[in-house]
């Protein structure tokens, strides 16, 4: 089951049972939520930006393992982050978890959101993967709600 | 932790000599692997497997007498509507409805539902009047309801359960009153396994004059179903859950019902005659058929009839029973497993949580090994509420299922807790 140990690794599992950020943040001035209607998983993310900077994020919600490891690595990805990098993030983790981006190969940050690249072999849990980083993006862009429906 | 006993009361029927390698045979899904595992498909609440028998008898019909139905003079025409009105009779004895005229065909149970709630509620339920549906529907026997409580501005009132999962009953007969029009509640509940005790019930909202609805859809597979004996006024099926094709299904009405609702849809076949000035509808079951329907599917809906007669549904039941009590012994023995719906009658569902692993995890890791289970809310989220869990893992059983699957599934769920652990 070598597919499945390349998608639980320890440091998912770590996440999942110890979710960093989680919590509601005070002085977010952005906050959106997200909506997996497929699975049930649910988040509210917030985010402080100063200027163009995410200066602090933090997500709440409940979801399966990878949803919510995927959400807490993001905010520990973002923090210091302008906004266009974010959003330059968000489209390589997409790349490669739908199989578009050769992460080992191609030039790219995504440093050790690297891990989520075992997702690609589960097409159906690729929403679980990304609904934190579509509702980062929907807070960035101040949308109210997502879905990844 | 719970005793067997108290998770599931163990009856004992008998399914002595039934051979279920003979069984297998009949369906050829079986016959394949997954991620290099036998395929263990344990998701018949979702959708049941098609035996051979269904699928000739459908393919009988697309090779050799494909045509539409009541409208042609010629060959073809009539050998496909002698089949389509064949099957018809066959469902009328199979849950023993007085004339065949009072089974619609449609494409499953949400529709048959739907149906009911524009011909008979968009009609007869106004402002003030109250519908009773349960706390354990599906959103097919929920959203229908809510759709039609806005637009006539009356109003839902919900049967609460306990926590085995079992209605209330006195609160059921606190519920009706008066002003109650209909009750729509589900014979057996799609994530909980209960079975409802729907003729009491149909009993008590007579009393008040109220026609009661049942959602047979996870009964009618599984469970001998006699629509006079248990006096409903509309009993809804779906075809793919008990082993015939997409796209077939049944809507029970009692004749008089029928007859004073208005049409569901419009179109072809469902007229007697059409001016600009004014259309006369056609006689049941027409009335409520407009266009071509699903023809092959509702054709293999009546071989799925013949196969369950063949096969005996008494023997069956029985042998589904004994899955649902060896599963619920195997996987109630596994640390931090919780069963989710232990009322004292249920059918071969088993809902399940394990600690905070969230059945999407579950499902993922199952499906490794070739197990099909279904994980989220099973269209039931006020029930996942009401049992304070965002989902559910489900494995549910059909006649062909075997006990060494339930050991694989049970060895599965072991090595999801040891990833997790």
């Amino acid at each position: 089951m070598s597919e499945l140990s390349e998608l639980y690794q320890a440091v998912i599992l770590d996440h999942n049972k110890k979710p960093r950020n989680f919590h509601v943040l005070e002085n977010a001035n952005h906050t959106a939520e997200g909506f997996n209607p497929l699975c049930g998983d649910q988040l509210t993310l917030y985010l402080a930006l100063e200027g163009d900077v995410v200066r602090d994020i933090s997500f709440v919600g409940t979801g399966c393992a990878i949803w919510k490891a995927s959400a807490s690595m993001m905010t520990q990805a973002l923090k210091g982050k302008s906004k266009p990098e974010a959003e330059a993030l968000f489209n390589e983790f997409h790349q490669m978890v739908t199989g578009q981006l050769d992460e080992e190969e191609e030039p790219n940050q995504l440093g050790r959101l690297k891990i989520f690249a075992g997702v690609r072999e589960f097409p159906v849990r690729v929403k679980c993967a990304t609904l934190s980083w579509h509702t980062m993006h929907a807070a960035l862009n101040q949308q109210e709600k997502v879905s990844t429906e | 932790m719970a005793t067997i006993e108290q998770l599931i009361p163990i009856k004992p029927r008998p399914s002595d000599g039934w051979d279920v390698e003979r069984i297998r045979k009949d369906f050829p899904v079986l016959r394949q692997t997954v991620n290099g595992k036998p395929l263990v498909y344990l998701d018949n609440a979702a959708s049941s497997q098609v035996p051979v028998m269904v699928i000739e008898r459908g393919a009988q019909y697309i090779e050799q007498e494909h045509s539409n139905i009541h409208r042609g003079v010629h060959y073809l025409s009539m050998k496909a509507t002698t089949a389509y009105e064949g099957a018809r009779e066959k469902i009328k004895r199979f849950i023993n409805a007085r004339e065949s005229k009072e089974c619609i065909f449609v494409r499953g149970a949400t529709e048959g539902i739907n149906l009911v709630m524009h011909g008979y509620g968009r009609k007869l339920i106004g402002a003030g009047d109250e519908i009773i549906i349960s706390a354990m529907e599906h959103h097919a026997n929920i959203v229908p309801w809510q759709m039609l409580c806005e637009e006539k501005n009356a109003r839902l009132r919900v049967i609460p359960m306990n926590d085995a999962g079992e209605l209330l009953l006195d609160e059921y007969d606190a519920l009706l009153n008066e002003r109650t029009k209909l009750v729509a509640v589900a014979h057996v509940s799609n994530a909980l396994g209960t079975i409802n005790p729907i003729k009491e019930m149909i009993e008590r909202a007579h009393k008040y004059g109220v026609p009661v609805l049942i959602d047979g859809a996870q009964a009618v597979p599984h469970m001998p179903v006699d629509v006079q004996d248990l006096d409903c006024d509309f009993y809804a099926f779906s075809g793919h859950k008990m082993f015939a094709p997409t796209g077939s299904g049944v809507v029970y009405g009692k004749a008089a019902l029928l007859e004073k609702m208005n049409p569901f849809q419009g179109g072809g076949d469902m007229i007697k005659s059409v001016t600009f000035e004014k259309t006369i509808y056609a006689d049941l079951p027409n009335k409520f058929e407009a266009g071509t329907p699903a023809i092959a599917s509702q054709i293999g809906l009546g071989a799925a009839v013949d196969y369950l007669s063949i096969i005996g549904r008494e023997k069956a039941a029985a042998y589904e029973h004994e899955l649902l009590v060896y599963a619920t012994e195997r996987l109630s023995a596994i640390e931090g497993v919780r069963i989710i719906g232990t009322a004292r009658e249920k059918l071969g569902v088993l809902s399940f949580v394990i600690d905070d692993i969230h059945p999407h995890d579950i499902g993922t890791i199952l499906d490794q090994g070739g197990i099909a289970i279904r994980a989220g809310h099973h269209c039931a989220q006020p029930v996942m509420k009401r049992f304070n869990v965002p989902a559910t893992a489900r494995a549910s059983f059909a006649f062909y299922n075997t006990k060494e699957e339930i050991d694989t599934l049970a060895g599965a769920i072991e090595q999801v807790v040891e990833i997790f652990g």
